[in-house]
């Protein structure tokens, strides 16, 4: 297929159809109604598929639990706001082991905030987000291209460890068109669960539930959990890496700000000044293993993020104490320019004696 | 010899736990037998609340599928659109219908969805041990009203079939007691009609059942299965509230 | 090498198509593009406008603080975005609309009577083509046929639409 010129939100909605997702439930909220609304306009002519628009962003996820509890793939999307109002779903299907995928086209918090892309929201989604101790697997999209990919892999993730994913994306990746190519079709029949409730036909009747009055059978659902968290840890954390083989300085950043990143590196590179990128394409699980490597041949790194932190706290937590670790963040929703990273590069650079 | 009695083949053979004189394990039976009856035990989906009856998967022997606080309805519009062959029913008590769960309960009406709700209406939170409910009586003491319901600090018992029914996507409410035989009754008549409503798509429907609750009351089981005549449904009347099969709102 | 262009103008004015239109343009010719509008309640009832971003290589950010290139289709934009404009831009006004002296000596100024023509084309609305042929030849961004093949895609069955605006952009673009 031919490439198309699509902004990012509605590239999501037309990989989501091609990853044959049955159900979208969401609610409109700026910068991701671009989404809501194509899937209004296509998945709900398609034969079997579903879209409602919900009164909240509590319904819509919990319709959307009710999907994945028959089976269905399931979908919801919204932005920083609303993604707290889903926490609560969210926990009740990481405690179900129901499969979903939320997309959280992030804006600058907190409170209302503003509609701007920002990335405040890594701690929410890489710590689990509502009450209760269990994790989704986040992935975080850095062009239009990716978030096309990253949605179809995001249907295949949730349904194979049975848990909800979050696509953490932000408001200039949701708003901005890129060329994009669709690599497979929507299947034509839809995709069923295994295990699914669809009433007691020639088998014992099902419970799905959460509710235990005995804590040791509580402490095992969690262990369970757990051991499963740690087989996707180990089988499907992933990032990128840009221009590391000779770097005496690496800098970390996720989504839109490790495009940016990029940008600012190409720069630095043609002065000479040997920088080079990780961007983690899992936020959660986190490629610790990977920033573990890079230390072991740079000593300096620098995380950028459009925050005041917090996927900071992960680079910290992986490299132990070696290394040294400086930070740029712009908290509010301001996007940096790769030029204004660019000459904080060349600045730490020259601090630190680099040259 | 003429069989009365059978053990419901969709009522597990499990023990309630439910207190003595209480209304759910009463109306947990009679919709089991609805079930049997009709033929749905292996194509239904049923949700139960938090709550008292947060054990109710204990005892229903179809699918169930436990769900948030005051979420059953968009729960239940989850599953019936996915998969609109599934009888889909709710069952549901004060606090989680009528206040966590207004929004999505009203809104689920309001899309016709195709789905049953049993609505357990007994004035107060029974699981927490007897918290006010948006249905306590004015002047009726619970642990949070201690002095009384008083109605310009707390409100008014909110009205959960009346407030319904003239929404236009509701096909039949009904509220019935299970306080007595002839009310039981009429109260498993209802449930058939409800479920009958939902196979036949034409829309929302819900049985609001006055449900005793001894404990949380302070009342032995006969005081207060005969409060529920004497008190409760003179604030809540029983009653066909819509019935779209009727062609009119009797009330 | 990465170019920018920001288009701004009132709502209704057709910026963001002439965005899209010359986006649409550069991925039919493969080169790397983004398209970013500015969104939400700052485009409600007031000036819109979009950047687009054309590169050989990877595209870094989306967003334009200092465009090489600036189309300004009305006198708020002329005064909001004139100093954003890099050191030896260009700077596109639309001279019918356009009443602001432009005070910045290092840029290049291109004034199009942009409606001015449409309105003698007999075609008032298509001012922004206009302006966008005008854009195309001054800078060369790509070339006018893959705008014209890039109308025909967004536009598709409106026949008359693609045959207006073709119109127009050729006017734009014999200006110069």
């Amino acid at each position: 297929m031919p490439k198309v010129l699509m902004d990012g939100n509605s590239a999501i909605g037309e990989a989501a159809i091609r990853a044959g997702c049955q159900c979208y439930f969401g609610y409109p909220i700026t910068p991701q109604n671009e989404l809501i609304e194509y899937m209004a306009t296509h998945l709900s002519r398609r034969k079997g598929c579903v879209f409602v628009q919900a009164e909240s962003e509590l319904a819509a996820i919990n319709m959307v639990y009710g999907a994945s509890v028959v089976g269905a793939r399931a979908m919801t999307s919204s932005s920083s706001p609303g993604i707290s109002l889903k926490q609560e779903g969210i926990s009740y299907l990481a405690a179900c082991e129901l499969p979903a995928v939320i997309v959280n086209m992030s804006r600058g918090g907190p409170g209302l905030g503003s509609i701007a892309a920002a990335q405040s929201d890594y701690f929410q989604a890489t710590r689990g987000g509502g009450h209760g101790d269990y994790r989704t697997i986040v992935l975080a999209p850095s062009s239009v291209q990716e978030l096309a990919d990253l949605t179809i892999r995001a249907f295949d993730l949730a349904d194979k460890y049975k848990i909800p994913v979050i696509i953490l994306g932000d408001g200039v990746l949701g708003q901005m068109m890129e060329p994009v190519e669709f690599k497979q079709e929507a299947p034509a029949v839809l995709p069923v669960r295994e295990g699914s409730l669809r009433g007691a036909k020639g088998r014992p009747s099902k419970i799905i539930k959460t509710f235990t009055s005995n804590p040791a059978e509580l402490e095992e659902i969690n262990w369970s959990l757990f051991r499963r968290y740690g087989l996707i840890k180990k089988q499907e954390t992933t990032f990128e890496t840009f221009m590391i083989d000779d770097a005496k300085l690496v800098v970390v950043a996720f989504g839109i700000a490790a495009r940016i990143a990029k940008g600012a590196i190409r720069n630095v590179r043609a002065e000479g000044l040997k920088v080079g990128l990780l961007r983690p394409i899992t936020l959660w699980p986190f490629p610790d293993e990977a920033v573990k490597e890079v230390v072991k041949n740079v000593n300096h790194f620098l995380v950028f993020e459009m925050n005041m932190g917090q996927m900071l706290e992960d680079v910290q937590l992986s490299l132990e104490g070696k290394g040294e670790v400086s930070f740029y963040g712009r908290p509010g929703g301001v996007i940096p320019t790769p030029s204004e990273v660019s000459r904080v590069i060349s600045r730490l650079y020259y601090q630190k004696g680099l040259k | 010899m003429k069989k009365v009695y059978a053990h419901p083949k969709s009522l597990k053979r499990a023990v309630f736990h439910y207190c003595p004189g209480c209304g759910h394990s009463i109306a947990h039976r009679l919709i089991c037998e609805v079930i049997d009856e009709m033929g749905l035990q292996d194509k239904t989906v049923g949700i139960p609340p938090p709550g008292c009856s947060v054990f109710a998967y204990h005892y229903f022997d179809v699918d169930m599928a436990e769900c948030a606080h005051g979420r059953g309805a968009a729960v239940a519009t989850g599953i019936k659109r996915a998969c609109p062959d599934i009888v889909v029913f709710t069952y549901q008590g004060d606090g989680d219908l009528a206040a966590i769960g207004t929004a999505e309960t009203i809104h689920a009406a309001n899309r016709g969805e195709n789905t049953t709700t049993v609505f357990i209406n007994n004035a107060v939170y029974g699981m927490t041990g007897g918290q006010m409910a948006p249905t306590t009586l004015r002047g009726m003491k619970t642990t949070t009203t201690p002095y009384g319901r008083d109605h310009v600090i707390e409100g008014h018992p909110i009205k959960m079939s009346e407030m319904l029914a003239p929404l236009e996507g509701v096909a039949y409410i009904e509220r019935v007691a299970v306080n007595s035989p002839a009310n039981i009754r009429k109260a498993k008549k209802a449930i058939t009609k409800a479920f009958q409503m939902q196979l036949d798509k034409r829309g929302f429907s819900m049985v609001e059942i006055l449900s005793p609750c001894p404990t949380n009351w302070k009342m032995t089981p006969i005081q207060a299965w005969k409060w529920v005549d004497d008190e409760m449904s003179k604030i809540f009347p029983l009653g066909v509230y819509k019935d779209v099969t009727e062609q009119k709102s009797a009330d | 090498m990465l170019i920018k262009t920001l288009f701004a103008g009132f709502g209704g004015q057709g910026v963001m198509s002439m965005g899209l239109s010359l986006a649409e343009a550069a991925m039919l010719e493969g080169k790397n593009v983004t398209y970013l509008p500015a969104y939400g309640a700052e485009v409600r009832g007031g000036t819109a406008n979009c950047t687009v971003a054309v590169s050989d290589d990877e595209i870094a950010s989306p967003v334009a603080s200092s465009p090489e290139f600036v189309i300004a289709m009305n006198q708020p934009s002329a005064v909001k975005f004139q100093h954003h404009i890099q050191s030896g831009g260009l700077f596109f006004l639309n001279s019918s609309l356009v009443e602001a002296d432009i005070i910045r000596g290092d840029i290049e100024i291109v004034r199009v009577p942009a409606n001015k023509v449409a309105e003698d084309l007999g075609s008032p609305k298509s001012a922004n083509m206009i302006m966008l042929g005008a854009f195309i030849k001054k800078s060369g961004l790509v070339e006018l046929q893959s705008v014209i093949e890039s109308l025909k895609r967004i536009l598709s069955t409106k026949k008359k639409l693609i045959e207006i605006n073709e119109k127009a952009l050729n006017a734009g673009y014999n200006l110069f």
